[in-house]
């Protein structure tokens, strides 16, 4: 569990740089997780995807199934891995201030 | 002079069997003295904290790595299992421990100079410590830091031409028995079938899609020596569908205690039990009671035969597998979580290996039931519950394969039976004014 600050403001974060609390994200973090997870530029498809993860978030409770992520968002899975280099779990959940995925990984 | 004291750990080192206390200790020292110069990109004493990190749980009886753990590399979803250490300012040198599964080779057949320079990687990148090899077929890197994964990584891809694992929700690293590379039993070269899957499903592999992980194993016999039917949601077990081929001569040469033929290979020369008796050894421990030994010739009534190898194993010298050889397809084998274990049960009882034709027959089956699993499995929900889920006419109708007496090991008990509608006459649609016209209130 550290502390991070980047442009002014301050995030809990645990080893693998997951937010704590789904509650302290911000563009910031965006940003943040941006440098991390090797992604040049925001386009409006990585938008997307971390709307529809934080509504579907927001409604159930959890993070969508990988083929619930892709019917909503319309993307198939390899352009979500074009979009996120570490795919949905690490690359894009991480970035939308998702808690961890969890289970046999 | 070790780091921690273990006095626990240090028990471990009496006895017979290799210790891989001692083991641990040797490493810890040999990165200690370091006599190779090697310039060591995580802590030189990892293997010394995790030394001590083991015997604290020794002395709790009590894990000490934290829960979870994702990382990985880049393009992946999947590979490598992240691990922290609960007591990092005890055990520094383990704060991170990730584990990287590298994906093994068929049958895991080696060069030295292969596992020389895999080894000399993970010395410089890792701990040195491996685990030959994880239980579904991985060679088992263990323990590195978050920076170390893409480093490994590259060096592996770019100079051993040697890719990752799998890990996460999606096809396992599969793996096979030693087939035609050494058993004489093997119906097919589970070797070529493996390494041609594995590499057809690279996609599937590497990027989670599934609902839930899904593992293939391939045997080249009913004797199942990598465990398929128990460990593998699609488990292909090698079968024939001619006669066992029985060689008399061998047959009597078995019979008169030649030395050069003992039963079961000399599986039992530990122990006297006596001289061998082929109709006590073999012809009444056959399942189905389908051979005879009279006038020194061994006959099989093959029709009768379920292919358990029972007497081949007995006598491998005198009875062989049959000619016109294939496989078994099984499904749905699992640990008891979440809805208690299953093994696989027969889905497709024989199918040609065809080479040739890049395994049509096996791939469609395969990507039929992805795509059933795929769509209607729940969130972690492995085959094996879909199937118990959605029955296995479910299954049948979407591999499109016909139900047959071979799929059962007994008919049902229960009456509860269902109809599709379009097989009941009248169908399911009733006015029950006309029913009352008959049967008064």
């Amino acid at each position: 569990m550290a502390t991070l600050e980047f442009n002014g403001k301050t995030f809990e974060i645990d080893e693998d740089g997951f937010l704590l609390d789904y509650n302290m994200y911000n563009e910031e973090w965006v940003k943040y997780v941006q440098t991390q997870e090797g992604i040049d530029e925001m386009t409006d498809e990585h938008w997307k995807l971390v709307e529809v993860l934080q509504d579907y978030y927001e409604k159930n409770g959890i993070a969508p199934m990988v083929r619930v992520l892709s019917k909503l968002t319309k993307f198939k899975l390899k352009h979500i891995y074009e979009l996120f280099p570490s795919g949905p779990g690490k690359g894009a959940c991480k970035m939308a201030g998702l808690p961890k995925p969890t289970g046999c990984v | 002079m070790a780091k921690h004291e273990t006095p626990f750990l240090d028990e471990l080192e009496n006895g017979p069997w290799p210790s891989f206390v001692s083991d641990l200790k040797q490493q810890a020292e040999v990165r200690a003295k370091n006599e190779k110069g090697v310039e060591f990109q995580i802590p030189q004493d990892c293997v010394d904290d995790l030394l001590g990190v083991v015997e604290l749980s020794y002395k709790h009886g009590r894990t000490h790595w934290k829960h979870g753990g994702i990382v990985g590399v880049f393009g992946y979803g999947g590979g490598v299992i992240g691990r922290y250490c609960d007591q990092p300012n005890l055990f520094p040198g383990v704060e991170h421990f990730h584990t990287m599964r590298v994906n093994q080779p068929c049958g895991k057949y080696y060069s030295t100079e292969y596992l020389r320079q895999l080894t000399d990687l993970w010395d410089f990148r890792g701990s040195g410590v491996t685990n030959m090899h994880g239980a579904t077929g991985d060679i088992i890197l263990l323990g590195t830091t978050t920076p170390q994964l893409e480093e490994v990584f590259w060096t592996l891809t770019h100079d051993f031409n040697q890719d990752l694992g799998g890990s996460g929700s999606n096809l396992r690293t599969p793996a096979d028995c030693l087939g035609t590379s050494r058993c004489e039993y093997s119906c097919y070269d589970t070797a070529a079938l493996c390494h041609f899957l594995t590499n057809e499903y690279q996609d599937e592999l590497h990027r989670p899609a599934f609902p839930y992980k899904f593992k293939f194993k391939f045997d080249g016999c009913p004797n199942c020596c990598v465990a398929s039917i128990a460990r593998s949601d699609m488990s292909f077990i090698g079968t024939w569908k001619d006669n066992i081929r029985i060689d008399q001569d061998a047959v009597n040469k078995y019979v008169e205690q030649d030395p050069a033929y003992p039963a079961n290979a000399g599986a039992h020369k530990g122990k006297d039990w006596g001289p061998f008796d082929i109709e006590k050894e073999v012809i009444n421990l056959c399942p189905t009671g389908c051979m005879k030994f009279e006038n020194k010739e061994l006959t099989i009534n093959d029709e009768h035969c379920t292919r358990c190898m029972h007497c081949i194993n007995v006598m491998p010298r005198a009875l062989k597998i049959g000619k016109e050889t294939g496989l078994s397809i099984l499904c749905g084998a699992k640990a008891p979580i979440l809805d208690g274990a299953q093994m696989g049960s027969l889905l497709v009882p024989f199918v040609e290996v065809n080479a040739d034709n890049d395994y049509e027959e096996i791939t469609e089956i395969i990507e039929n039931i992805w795509d059933w699993w795929m769509e209607e499995g729940k969130n972690r929900e492995r085959l094996g519950e879909l199937i118990m889920r959605q029955g296995f006419q479910k299954l049948l109708e979407v591999t499109g394969i016909e139900a047959q007496p071979q799929h059962v090991a007994y008919p049902r008990t229960n009456p509860y039976i269902f109809w599709k509608e379009d097989e009941v006459p009248g169908g399911w649609e009733r006015d029950v004014d006309e029913f009352r016209k008959h049967h008064l209130r």
